[in-house]
Protein backbone atom coordinates (compact mmCIF):
# COMPACT_ATOMS: atom_id res chain seq x y z
CA UNK A 1 0.00 0.00 0.00
CA UNK A 2 2.90 2.06 0.85
CA UNK A 3 4.53 2.04 -1.99
CA UNK A 4 1.93 1.98 -4.03
CA UNK A 5 1.08 5.32 -2.69
CA UNK A 6 5.02 6.27 -3.45
CA UNK A 7 5.09 5.54 -6.83
CA UNK A 8 1.95 7.38 -7.64
CA UNK A 9 2.96 10.46 -6.10
CA UNK A 10 6.08 10.02 -8.19
CA UNK A 11 4.50 9.51 -11.04
CA UNK A 12 3.35 13.18 -10.53
CA UNK A 13 -0.37 13.44 -12.37
CA UNK A 14 -2.05 13.99 -9.61
CA UNK A 15 -0.36 17.80 -9.96
CA UNK A 16 -2.62 18.53 -12.72
CA UNK A 17 -5.76 18.28 -10.57
CA UNK A 18 -4.57 19.36 -7.43
CA UNK A 19 -5.37 23.44 -7.90
CA UNK A 20 -8.80 21.95 -8.90
CA UNK A 21 -9.40 20.38 -6.36
CA UNK A 22 -7.79 22.85 -3.55
CA UNK A 23 -10.52 25.09 -5.17
CA UNK A 24 -13.36 22.76 -5.08
CA UNK A 25 -13.08 21.77 -1.81
CA UNK A 26 -12.80 25.50 -0.90
CA UNK A 27 -16.02 27.09 -2.91
CA UNK A 28 -17.91 24.02 -3.51
CA UNK A 29 -17.62 21.19 -0.21
CA UNK A 30 -16.78 23.66 2.67
CA UNK A 31 -20.18 25.05 1.62
CA UNK A 32 -21.66 21.73 1.24
CA UNK A 33 -20.37 20.33 4.15
CA UNK A 34 -21.51 23.70 6.44
CA UNK A 35 -25.25 23.58 4.60
CA UNK A 36 -25.07 20.24 6.18
CA UNK A 37 -23.97 21.13 9.34
CA UNK A 38 -26.51 23.90 9.76
CA UNK A 39 -29.25 22.21 9.04
CA UNK A 40 -28.89 20.84 12.21
CA UNK A 41 -28.81 23.54 14.62
CA UNK A 42 -30.69 26.89 15.14
CA UNK A 43 -30.17 29.48 12.81
CA UNK A 44 -29.69 32.27 15.09
CA UNK A 45 -28.47 31.06 18.42
CA UNK A 46 -26.37 28.04 17.15
CA UNK A 47 -27.73 25.52 19.72
CA UNK A 48 -27.72 22.05 18.78
CA UNK A 49 -32.34 20.71 17.51
CA UNK A 50 -31.67 17.50 16.14
CA UNK A 51 -33.89 17.25 13.33
CA UNK A 52 -36.25 19.99 14.20
CA UNK A 53 -35.79 22.05 10.69
CA UNK A 54 -36.49 19.12 9.01
CA UNK A 55 -39.53 18.80 10.73
CA UNK A 56 -40.44 22.68 10.53
CA UNK A 57 -39.56 22.26 6.88
CA UNK A 58 -42.21 20.14 5.98
CA UNK A 59 -44.72 21.71 7.66
CA UNK A 60 -43.67 25.29 5.73
CA UNK A 61 -46.66 25.95 3.54
CA UNK A 62 -44.52 27.69 1.12
CA UNK A 63 -41.93 25.10 1.13
CA UNK A 64 -45.29 22.24 -0.23
CA UNK A 65 -46.13 24.92 -2.34
CA UNK A 66 -42.63 25.55 -3.83
CA UNK A 67 -41.82 22.02 -4.08
CA UNK A 68 -45.14 21.46 -5.57
CA UNK A 69 -44.60 23.89 -7.99
CA UNK A 70 -41.54 22.72 -9.04
CA UNK A 71 -41.91 18.91 -9.30
CA UNK A 72 -45.62 20.09 -11.65
CA UNK A 73 -43.46 22.35 -13.51
CA UNK A 74 -40.51 19.66 -14.45
CA UNK A 75 -43.80 17.34 -15.20
CA UNK A 76 -45.30 19.44 -17.93
CA UNK A 77 -41.91 20.77 -19.21
CA UNK A 78 -39.98 17.40 -19.51
CA UNK A 79 -42.27 15.15 -21.41
CA UNK A 80 -43.61 18.67 -23.92
CA UNK A 81 -39.30 18.86 -24.79
CA UNK A 82 -38.70 15.60 -24.81
CA UNK A 83 -41.36 14.58 -27.46
CA UNK A 84 -41.47 17.91 -29.27
CA UNK A 85 -37.39 17.66 -29.83
CA UNK A 86 -37.63 14.22 -30.49
CA UNK A 87 -40.14 14.77 -33.54
CA UNK A 88 -38.32 17.80 -34.74
CA UNK A 89 -35.44 15.58 -35.03
CA UNK A 90 -37.30 12.77 -36.64
CA UNK A 91 -38.02 15.13 -39.16
CA UNK A 92 -34.68 16.73 -39.35
CA UNK A 93 -32.85 13.56 -39.97
CA UNK A 94 -34.46 13.04 -43.33
CA UNK A 95 -33.55 16.78 -44.78
CA UNK A 96 -30.73 16.97 -46.37
CA UNK A 97 -29.89 20.50 -45.58
CA UNK A 98 -30.03 20.60 -41.76
CA UNK A 99 -27.13 23.24 -40.94
CA UNK A 100 -29.76 25.92 -41.19
CA UNK A 101 -32.77 24.48 -39.26
CA UNK A 102 -30.51 23.42 -36.09
CA UNK A 103 -28.61 26.93 -36.41
CA UNK A 104 -31.88 28.76 -35.96
CA UNK A 105 -33.35 26.24 -33.16
CA UNK A 106 -29.91 26.93 -31.54
CA UNK A 107 -29.95 30.42 -31.49
CA UNK A 108 -32.53 31.14 -28.16
CA UNK A 109 -29.22 29.71 -26.59
CA UNK A 110 -27.18 32.59 -27.29
CA UNK A 111 -30.10 34.81 -26.16
CA UNK A 112 -29.30 36.71 -23.01
CA UNK A 113 -31.93 36.14 -20.36
CA UNK A 114 -32.74 39.87 -20.04
CA UNK A 115 -33.28 40.12 -23.58
CA UNK A 116 -35.67 37.26 -23.68
CA UNK A 117 -37.53 38.89 -20.40
CA UNK A 118 -38.26 41.85 -22.56
CA UNK A 119 -39.46 39.83 -25.31
CA UNK A 120 -41.91 38.39 -22.86
CA UNK A 121 -43.04 41.13 -21.40
CA UNK A 122 -43.90 42.83 -25.23
CA UNK A 123 -46.01 38.99 -25.87
CA UNK A 124 -47.43 38.53 -22.37
CA UNK A 125 -48.45 41.82 -20.63
CA UNK A 126 -51.89 42.18 -19.74
CA UNK A 127 -52.30 44.74 -23.22
CA UNK A 128 -49.39 43.02 -24.75
CA UNK A 129 -48.76 41.68 -28.09
CA UNK A 130 -50.90 38.04 -27.89
CA UNK A 131 -53.78 39.69 -26.26
CA UNK A 132 -54.11 42.35 -29.01
CA UNK A 133 -53.90 39.69 -31.54
CA UNK A 134 -56.99 37.45 -29.62
CA UNK A 135 -59.15 41.33 -28.94
CA UNK A 136 -58.81 41.31 -33.13
CA UNK A 137 -60.27 37.73 -33.39
CA UNK A 138 -62.51 38.37 -30.94
CA UNK A 139 -61.31 36.45 -28.02
CA UNK A 140 -61.33 37.21 -24.07
CA UNK A 141 -57.82 38.59 -23.08
CA UNK A 142 -55.95 36.70 -20.42
CA UNK A 143 -53.82 37.88 -17.93
CA UNK A 144 -50.80 35.70 -18.81
CA UNK A 145 -48.96 37.14 -15.75
CA UNK A 146 -51.00 37.20 -13.04
CA UNK A 147 -52.89 34.05 -13.44
CA UNK A 148 -52.28 30.30 -13.38
CA UNK A 149 -51.23 31.07 -17.19
CA UNK A 150 -48.23 32.39 -15.70
CA UNK A 151 -46.52 28.82 -15.55
CA UNK A 152 -47.45 27.92 -18.73
CA UNK A 153 -45.66 31.06 -20.17
CA UNK A 154 -42.96 29.97 -18.01
CA UNK A 155 -43.10 26.00 -19.71
CA UNK A 156 -43.16 27.93 -23.02
CA UNK A 157 -39.72 29.65 -22.58
CA UNK A 158 -38.03 26.32 -21.49
CA UNK A 159 -39.08 25.04 -24.57
CA UNK A 160 -38.28 28.12 -26.59
CA UNK A 161 -34.64 28.37 -25.11
CA UNK A 162 -33.95 24.64 -24.76
CA UNK A 163 -35.34 22.87 -28.05
CA UNK A 164 -32.23 23.40 -30.29
CA UNK A 165 -30.20 21.85 -27.21
CA UNK A 166 -32.57 19.09 -27.60
CA UNK A 167 -32.60 18.46 -30.95
CA UNK A 168 -28.42 18.19 -31.36
CA UNK A 169 -28.77 15.57 -28.83
CA UNK A 170 -31.55 13.75 -30.44
CA UNK A 171 -30.04 14.26 -33.74
CA UNK A 172 -26.94 12.77 -33.07
CA UNK A 173 -28.11 9.72 -31.20
CA UNK A 174 -29.80 9.09 -34.13
CA UNK A 175 -27.47 9.72 -36.97
CA UNK A 176 -25.54 6.94 -34.69
CA UNK A 177 -27.78 4.22 -35.83
CA UNK A 178 -26.17 2.66 -38.10
CA UNK A 179 -27.72 2.89 -41.68
CA UNK A 180 -27.72 -1.25 -42.46
CA UNK A 181 -30.55 -1.11 -39.65
CA UNK A 182 -32.43 1.61 -41.52
CA UNK A 183 -31.69 -0.52 -44.80
CA UNK A 184 -32.94 -3.83 -43.44
CA UNK A 185 -35.93 -2.19 -41.88
CA UNK A 186 -36.97 -0.81 -45.32
CA UNK A 187 -36.25 -4.07 -47.20
CA UNK A 188 -38.35 -6.06 -44.95
CA UNK A 189 -41.28 -3.54 -45.27
CA UNK A 190 -41.31 -1.46 -42.50
CA UNK A 191 -43.53 1.62 -42.41
CA UNK A 192 -42.76 4.67 -40.59
CA UNK A 193 -44.27 4.04 -37.58
CA UNK A 194 -43.16 0.75 -36.80
CA UNK A 195 -39.52 2.21 -37.96
CA UNK A 196 -39.74 4.61 -35.25
CA UNK A 197 -41.47 2.47 -32.22
CA UNK A 198 -39.25 -0.82 -33.32
CA UNK A 199 -35.90 0.27 -34.52
CA UNK A 200 -34.97 4.26 -33.35
CA UNK A 201 -36.62 4.38 -29.67
CA UNK A 202 -34.84 1.09 -28.58
CA UNK A 203 -32.11 2.12 -30.09
CA UNK A 204 -32.14 5.69 -28.32
CA UNK A 205 -32.43 5.07 -25.09
CA UNK A 206 -29.12 5.49 -23.97
CA UNK A 207 -29.75 8.95 -25.30
CA UNK A 208 -32.95 8.99 -23.89
CA UNK A 209 -31.63 9.15 -19.98
CA UNK A 210 -28.92 12.06 -21.05
CA UNK A 211 -31.67 14.22 -22.44
CA UNK A 212 -33.58 13.88 -18.94
CA UNK A 213 -30.49 14.53 -16.77
CA UNK A 214 -29.85 17.19 -19.02
CA UNK A 215 -32.81 18.79 -19.68
CA UNK A 216 -33.74 18.42 -15.92
CA UNK A 217 -30.62 20.28 -14.96
CA UNK A 218 -31.45 22.93 -17.68
CA UNK A 219 -35.04 23.10 -16.41
CA UNK A 220 -33.56 25.02 -12.90
CA UNK A 221 -32.19 27.75 -14.89
CA UNK A 222 -35.65 28.98 -15.64
CA UNK A 223 -35.78 30.64 -12.55
CA UNK A 224 -33.82 33.76 -14.26
CA UNK A 225 -36.73 34.39 -16.57
CA UNK A 226 -39.51 34.05 -13.62
CA UNK A 227 -37.40 36.18 -11.18
CA UNK A 228 -36.14 38.70 -14.16
CA UNK A 229 -39.59 39.22 -14.95
CA UNK A 230 -41.95 38.64 -11.65
CA UNK A 231 -39.24 39.09 -9.04
CA UNK A 232 -39.27 37.77 -5.81
CA UNK A 233 -43.11 37.09 -5.18
CA UNK A 234 -44.63 36.05 -8.62
CA UNK A 235 -47.66 34.39 -9.12
CA UNK A 236 -48.29 31.43 -7.11
CA UNK A 237 -48.49 29.11 -9.90
CA UNK A 238 -44.84 29.95 -10.74
CA UNK A 239 -43.38 30.02 -7.28
CA UNK A 240 -40.97 27.63 -7.66
CA UNK A 241 -37.95 26.35 -5.13
CA UNK A 242 -35.47 29.05 -6.33
CA UNK A 243 -37.82 31.88 -5.47
CA UNK A 244 -38.11 30.14 -2.09
CA UNK A 245 -34.67 29.50 -1.53
CA UNK A 246 -34.08 33.12 -2.76
CA UNK A 247 -36.36 34.60 -0.17
CA UNK A 248 -34.96 33.00 2.44
CA UNK A 249 -31.60 34.17 1.56
CA UNK A 250 -32.53 37.80 2.19
CA UNK A 251 -34.76 36.99 5.47
CA UNK A 252 -32.07 35.28 6.71
CA UNK A 253 -33.94 32.11 7.59
CA UNK A 254 -30.89 30.02 7.90
CA UNK A 255 -32.19 26.74 9.62
CA UNK A 256 -35.08 26.28 6.77
CA UNK A 257 -32.58 26.88 4.06
CA UNK A 258 -30.24 24.73 5.64
CA UNK A 259 -32.51 21.17 5.55
CA UNK A 260 -34.11 22.50 2.75
CA UNK A 261 -30.51 21.88 0.55
CA UNK A 262 -29.88 19.05 1.92
CA UNK A 263 -33.16 17.62 1.12
CA UNK A 264 -32.61 18.82 -2.63
CA UNK A 265 -29.36 17.06 -2.75
CA UNK A 266 -29.98 13.92 -1.25
CA UNK A 267 -32.93 13.93 -3.98
CA UNK A 268 -30.51 14.55 -6.61
CA UNK A 269 -28.36 12.30 -5.27
CA UNK A 270 -30.54 9.73 -5.42
CA UNK A 271 -31.58 10.35 -9.15
CA UNK A 272 -28.38 10.64 -10.42
CA UNK A 273 -27.29 7.03 -8.85
CA UNK A 274 -31.34 5.72 -10.33
CA UNK A 275 -30.24 6.94 -13.51
CA UNK A 276 -26.95 5.83 -13.33
CA UNK A 277 -27.99 2.09 -12.79
CA UNK A 278 -30.84 2.23 -15.48
CA UNK A 279 -28.00 3.16 -17.76
CA UNK A 280 -25.53 0.18 -17.15
CA UNK A 281 -28.50 -1.81 -16.79
CA UNK A 282 -29.75 -0.84 -20.45
CA UNK A 283 -26.06 -1.19 -22.03
CA UNK B 1 -45.92 12.36 -44.08
CA UNK B 2 -45.46 14.80 -47.09
CA UNK B 3 -41.89 16.28 -48.02
CA UNK B 4 -44.35 19.43 -48.14
CA UNK B 5 -45.66 19.47 -44.75
CA UNK B 6 -42.76 18.32 -43.06
CA UNK B 7 -40.67 21.47 -44.28
CA UNK B 8 -43.74 23.64 -43.69
CA UNK B 9 -43.68 22.65 -39.72
CA UNK B 10 -39.97 22.27 -39.22
CA UNK B 11 -40.24 25.97 -41.06
CA UNK B 12 -43.30 27.34 -39.22
CA UNK B 13 -40.97 26.24 -35.80
CA UNK B 14 -38.24 28.23 -37.27
CA UNK B 15 -40.18 31.35 -37.23
CA UNK B 16 -41.99 31.33 -33.74
CA UNK B 17 -38.65 30.36 -32.43
CA UNK B 18 -36.91 33.85 -34.45
CA UNK B 19 -39.81 36.12 -34.78
CA UNK B 20 -39.16 37.03 -31.07
CA UNK B 21 -34.95 37.97 -31.61
CA UNK B 22 -35.92 39.74 -34.82
CA UNK B 23 -38.65 41.77 -33.26
CA UNK B 24 -36.24 42.93 -30.95
CA UNK B 25 -33.60 44.01 -33.68
CA UNK B 26 -36.69 45.99 -35.79
CA UNK B 27 -37.82 47.55 -31.95
CA UNK B 28 -34.54 49.37 -30.90
CA UNK B 29 -34.63 50.93 -34.36
CA UNK B 30 -37.88 52.56 -33.98
CA UNK B 31 -38.69 56.45 -32.93
CA UNK B 32 -39.37 57.25 -29.19
CA UNK B 33 -42.49 58.76 -30.46
CA UNK B 34 -43.35 55.39 -32.43
CA UNK B 35 -42.56 53.35 -29.25
CA UNK B 36 -44.65 55.52 -27.16
CA UNK B 37 -47.50 55.54 -29.26
CA UNK B 38 -47.72 51.68 -29.83
CA UNK B 39 -47.09 51.18 -25.68
CA UNK B 40 -48.86 53.92 -24.83
CA UNK B 41 -51.98 51.07 -23.15
CA UNK B 42 -49.12 49.55 -21.13
CA UNK B 43 -47.12 52.83 -19.61
CA UNK B 44 -50.39 54.76 -18.96
CA UNK B 45 -52.80 51.69 -18.42
CA UNK B 46 -55.54 53.43 -20.23
CA UNK B 47 -57.39 50.17 -21.16
CA UNK B 48 -56.35 49.74 -24.95
CA UNK B 49 -53.94 47.00 -26.45
CA UNK B 50 -50.64 47.47 -27.60
CA UNK B 51 -50.54 47.98 -31.67
CA UNK B 52 -47.45 46.46 -32.23
CA UNK B 53 -46.22 46.70 -36.04
CA UNK B 54 -42.84 44.65 -36.61
CA UNK B 55 -41.05 47.10 -39.01
CA UNK B 56 -39.92 50.85 -37.70
CA UNK B 57 -42.07 52.91 -39.50
CA UNK B 58 -38.87 55.90 -39.79
CA UNK B 59 -35.82 53.84 -38.42
CA UNK B 60 -33.80 55.38 -36.61
CA UNK B 61 -30.60 55.04 -34.27
CA UNK B 62 -31.23 57.37 -31.69
CA UNK B 63 -31.13 55.07 -28.66
CA UNK B 64 -28.00 53.49 -30.17
CA UNK B 65 -26.04 57.16 -30.19
CA UNK B 66 -27.54 57.87 -26.45
CA UNK B 67 -26.76 54.67 -25.02
CA UNK B 68 -23.59 54.22 -26.22
CA UNK B 69 -22.19 58.37 -25.94
CA UNK B 70 -24.50 59.14 -23.64
CA UNK B 71 -24.93 56.75 -20.41
CA UNK B 72 -22.27 55.85 -18.90
CA UNK B 73 -23.86 53.65 -16.63
CA UNK B 74 -24.28 51.31 -19.46
CA UNK B 75 -20.65 51.59 -19.86
CA UNK B 76 -19.68 50.54 -16.41
CA UNK B 77 -21.52 47.46 -16.69
CA UNK B 78 -21.16 46.37 -19.88
CA UNK B 79 -17.26 46.45 -18.95
CA UNK B 80 -18.15 44.76 -15.48
CA UNK B 81 -19.68 41.75 -17.77
CA UNK B 82 -16.73 41.69 -20.08
CA UNK B 83 -14.40 41.48 -16.79
CA UNK B 84 -16.28 38.58 -14.95
CA UNK B 85 -16.78 36.41 -18.47
CA UNK B 86 -13.21 37.18 -19.31
CA UNK B 87 -11.69 36.52 -15.73
CA UNK B 88 -14.07 33.14 -15.32
CA UNK B 89 -13.08 31.51 -18.80
CA UNK B 90 -9.14 32.57 -18.21
CA UNK B 91 -9.48 30.85 -14.94
CA UNK B 92 -10.77 27.76 -16.12
CA UNK B 93 -8.23 27.62 -18.93
CA UNK B 94 -5.87 27.39 -15.95
CA UNK B 95 -7.57 25.23 -13.96
CA UNK B 96 -9.97 23.05 -15.20
CA UNK B 97 -7.73 22.21 -18.95
CA UNK B 98 -4.88 20.15 -16.37
CA UNK B 99 -7.47 18.89 -14.18
CA UNK B 100 -9.29 17.27 -17.06
CA UNK B 101 -6.00 16.07 -18.35
CA UNK B 102 -5.31 14.45 -14.52
CA UNK B 103 -8.58 12.75 -14.73
CA UNK B 104 -8.04 11.16 -18.40
CA UNK B 105 -4.63 10.25 -18.10
CA UNK B 106 -5.57 8.80 -14.38
CA UNK B 107 -6.89 5.07 -13.89
CA UNK B 108 -6.94 4.68 -10.13
CA UNK B 109 -10.23 4.23 -8.27
CA UNK B 110 -9.48 6.92 -6.25
CA UNK B 111 -8.98 8.74 -9.13
CA UNK B 112 -12.54 7.58 -10.89
CA UNK B 113 -14.30 8.08 -7.07
CA UNK B 114 -13.43 11.67 -7.26
CA UNK B 115 -14.40 12.37 -11.00
CA UNK B 116 -18.29 10.65 -10.48
CA UNK B 117 -18.02 13.31 -7.06
CA UNK B 118 -17.23 16.29 -9.88
CA UNK B 119 -20.20 14.94 -11.91
CA UNK B 120 -22.73 15.11 -9.09
CA UNK B 121 -20.82 18.75 -7.86
CA UNK B 122 -21.56 19.79 -11.42
CA UNK B 123 -25.49 19.00 -11.25
CA UNK B 124 -25.88 20.49 -8.01
CA UNK B 125 -28.31 24.27 -8.50
CA UNK B 126 -26.75 27.12 -7.11
CA UNK B 127 -29.01 27.38 -4.31
CA UNK B 128 -28.25 24.34 -2.50
CA UNK B 129 -25.10 26.68 -1.63
CA UNK B 130 -25.96 29.45 -1.66
CA UNK B 131 -26.24 30.40 1.91
CA UNK B 132 -23.06 28.83 2.84
CA UNK B 133 -20.98 29.83 -0.21
CA UNK B 134 -22.11 33.39 1.03
CA UNK B 135 -20.26 32.92 4.39
CA UNK B 136 -17.31 31.19 2.56
CA UNK B 137 -16.76 34.49 0.60
CA UNK B 138 -17.47 36.64 3.45
CA UNK B 139 -14.76 35.10 5.79
CA UNK B 140 -12.79 36.13 2.83
CA UNK B 141 -13.71 39.66 2.44
CA UNK B 142 -14.42 39.17 -1.50
CA UNK B 143 -18.27 39.79 -0.82
CA UNK B 144 -19.57 42.53 -2.94
CA UNK B 145 -16.24 42.07 -4.97
CA UNK B 146 -15.73 40.86 -8.36
CA UNK B 147 -13.84 38.06 -7.25
CA UNK B 148 -16.67 36.47 -5.04
CA UNK B 149 -18.61 35.70 -8.66
CA UNK B 150 -15.34 34.48 -10.90
CA UNK B 151 -13.67 32.78 -7.93
CA UNK B 152 -16.38 29.92 -7.47
CA UNK B 153 -17.60 29.96 -11.59
CA UNK B 154 -13.48 29.26 -12.26
CA UNK B 155 -13.91 26.17 -10.05
CA UNK B 156 -16.96 24.78 -11.64
CA UNK B 157 -16.57 21.63 -12.36
CA UNK B 158 -18.82 21.34 -15.47
CA UNK B 159 -15.70 22.43 -17.82
CA UNK B 160 -13.63 19.91 -16.38
CA UNK B 161 -16.22 16.83 -17.41
CA UNK B 162 -16.62 18.76 -20.97
CA UNK B 163 -12.90 19.12 -21.53
CA UNK B 164 -12.19 15.38 -20.20
CA UNK B 165 -14.02 14.12 -23.50
CA UNK B 166 -11.51 15.38 -25.62
CA UNK B 167 -8.87 14.46 -23.86
CA UNK B 168 -10.03 10.41 -23.33
CA UNK B 169 -10.20 10.01 -27.43
CA UNK B 170 -6.38 10.76 -27.73
CA UNK B 171 -4.93 7.14 -28.85
CA UNK B 172 -3.07 5.94 -25.87
CA UNK B 173 -0.52 5.27 -28.34
CA UNK B 174 0.93 8.00 -29.45
CA UNK B 175 0.81 9.41 -25.93
CA UNK B 176 2.86 6.09 -25.40
CA UNK B 177 5.24 6.86 -28.15
CA UNK B 178 5.51 10.45 -26.81
CA UNK B 179 7.07 9.03 -23.45
CA UNK B 180 9.46 6.58 -25.08
CA UNK B 181 10.83 9.44 -26.84
CA UNK B 182 11.41 10.52 -23.38
CA UNK B 183 8.44 13.64 -23.29
CA UNK B 184 7.49 14.32 -19.80
CA UNK B 185 3.84 14.10 -18.58
CA UNK B 186 4.00 18.04 -18.63
CA UNK B 187 5.55 18.13 -22.23
CA UNK B 188 2.77 15.65 -23.37
CA UNK B 189 -0.21 17.59 -22.00
CA UNK B 190 0.80 20.66 -23.52
CA UNK B 191 2.51 19.82 -26.78
CA UNK B 192 -0.22 16.31 -27.38
CA UNK B 193 -2.85 17.22 -25.14
CA UNK B 194 -4.01 20.46 -25.74
CA UNK B 195 -3.65 20.34 -29.62
CA UNK B 196 -5.48 17.29 -29.95
CA UNK B 197 -8.00 17.85 -27.50
CA UNK B 198 -8.46 21.35 -29.08
CA UNK B 199 -12.15 21.06 -30.16
CA UNK B 200 -13.32 20.09 -27.20
CA UNK B 201 -11.81 23.03 -24.98
CA UNK B 202 -13.36 25.52 -27.08
CA UNK B 203 -16.93 23.86 -27.19
CA UNK B 204 -16.39 23.91 -23.42
CA UNK B 205 -15.49 28.13 -23.70
CA UNK B 206 -18.02 28.72 -25.87
CA UNK B 207 -20.68 26.92 -23.72
CA UNK B 208 -19.27 28.82 -20.95
CA UNK B 209 -19.12 32.05 -22.68
CA UNK B 210 -23.36 32.00 -22.84
CA UNK B 211 -23.62 30.24 -19.57
CA UNK B 212 -21.62 33.64 -17.89
CA UNK B 213 -22.64 36.27 -20.04
CA UNK B 214 -26.27 35.55 -18.22
CA UNK B 215 -24.87 35.00 -14.94
CA UNK B 216 -28.05 36.30 -12.83
CA UNK B 217 -28.43 34.26 -9.42
CA UNK B 218 -24.86 34.84 -8.24
CA UNK B 219 -24.11 38.34 -8.80
CA UNK B 220 -27.79 38.72 -7.37
CA UNK B 221 -26.50 37.19 -4.18
CA UNK B 222 -22.58 38.10 -3.72
CA UNK B 223 -22.73 41.80 -5.24
CA UNK B 224 -24.42 44.39 -3.12
CA UNK B 225 -23.50 47.81 -5.05
CA UNK B 226 -25.61 48.07 -8.24
CA UNK B 227 -22.25 49.84 -10.02
CA UNK B 228 -20.75 46.19 -9.56
CA UNK B 229 -23.56 44.09 -11.62
CA UNK B 230 -23.35 42.46 -14.75
CA UNK B 231 -25.53 43.28 -17.91
CA UNK B 232 -27.78 40.86 -17.35
CA UNK B 233 -29.33 42.30 -13.87
CA UNK B 234 -28.70 46.26 -14.94
CA UNK B 235 -30.64 45.22 -17.91
CA UNK B 236 -34.55 44.28 -16.73
CA UNK B 237 -33.84 47.41 -14.70
CA UNK B 238 -34.57 49.89 -17.53
CA UNK B 239 -37.86 50.14 -17.44
CA UNK B 240 -40.66 50.25 -20.35
CA UNK B 241 -40.88 54.23 -20.05
CA UNK B 242 -37.53 54.15 -21.51
CA UNK B 243 -38.55 51.39 -24.19
CA UNK B 244 -36.20 52.47 -26.90
CA UNK B 245 -33.06 52.36 -24.48
CA UNK B 246 -34.18 49.29 -23.39
CA UNK B 247 -34.44 47.86 -26.99
CA UNK B 248 -31.26 48.99 -27.98
CA UNK B 249 -28.99 48.08 -24.57
CA UNK B 250 -30.78 44.33 -25.22
CA UNK B 251 -29.40 44.50 -28.71
CA UNK B 252 -26.14 45.11 -27.50
CA UNK B 253 -26.00 42.93 -25.17
CA UNK B 254 -27.04 40.27 -27.98
CA UNK B 255 -24.53 40.80 -30.09
CA UNK B 256 -21.19 39.51 -28.14
CA UNK B 257 -23.59 36.21 -27.79
CA UNK B 258 -24.33 36.09 -31.33
CA UNK B 259 -20.92 36.80 -32.25
CA UNK B 260 -19.57 33.97 -29.99
CA UNK B 261 -22.51 31.63 -31.53
CA UNK B 262 -21.62 32.26 -34.99
CA UNK B 263 -18.02 32.09 -34.62
CA UNK B 264 -18.11 28.80 -32.65
CA UNK B 265 -21.39 26.96 -34.03
CA UNK B 266 -19.59 23.82 -34.70
CA UNK B 267 -17.90 23.83 -31.40
CA UNK B 268 -21.34 24.42 -29.87
CA UNK B 269 -22.40 21.32 -30.99
CA UNK B 270 -19.28 18.92 -30.67
CA UNK B 271 -19.51 20.34 -27.18
CA UNK B 272 -23.47 19.67 -26.16
CA UNK B 273 -23.14 16.63 -28.11
CA UNK B 274 -19.91 16.03 -25.43
CA UNK B 275 -22.06 16.48 -22.87
CA UNK B 276 -24.49 13.91 -23.00
CA UNK B 277 -21.76 11.00 -23.56
CA UNK B 278 -22.22 8.83 -20.20
CA UNK B 279 -19.70 8.21 -18.28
Amino acid sequence: MKRKVKSWLKEGKWIFFLPSITGVSIFILLPLADVIKRSFYTAVTGEFTGIDNYVELFQNQAFLLAVKNTLRFTGFCLPILLGLSFAVSIMLSRLKQVQLFKSVYLFPLAVPTATVVLIWKMFFLKQGIINSLLNQWGMNAVDFMGTKAAFWVLVFSYVWKNLGYTVILWLSGILSISDSLLEAARVDGANERQYIMRILLPNLKPTLYTITVLSFLNSFKVFREAYLVAGSYPHESMYLLQHLFNNWFTNLEFDKMAAGSVCIAIVLFLGIVLLQYLWDKKE
Amino acid sequence: MGKALRNILLGFLACIIILPIIMVIFASLKSNYELARSLAPILSDTGGMIHWYIFPGYPTIQHFRKLLLETPQFFIVFWNSVKIVFFILAGQLVIAMPAAWGFARMKSRAARLLFMLYIILMLMPFQVTMLSSYLVLNKMHIINTHLAVILPAVFSTFPVFLIYRGFTNIPISIIEAAKVDGAGEFRIFIKIGIPMASSGIISAFVLGFLEYWNLVEQPLAFLKEKRLWPLSLYLPEIDLAQAGMAFAASVVTLLPAVFVFIMGQDYLEKGIIASAIKE
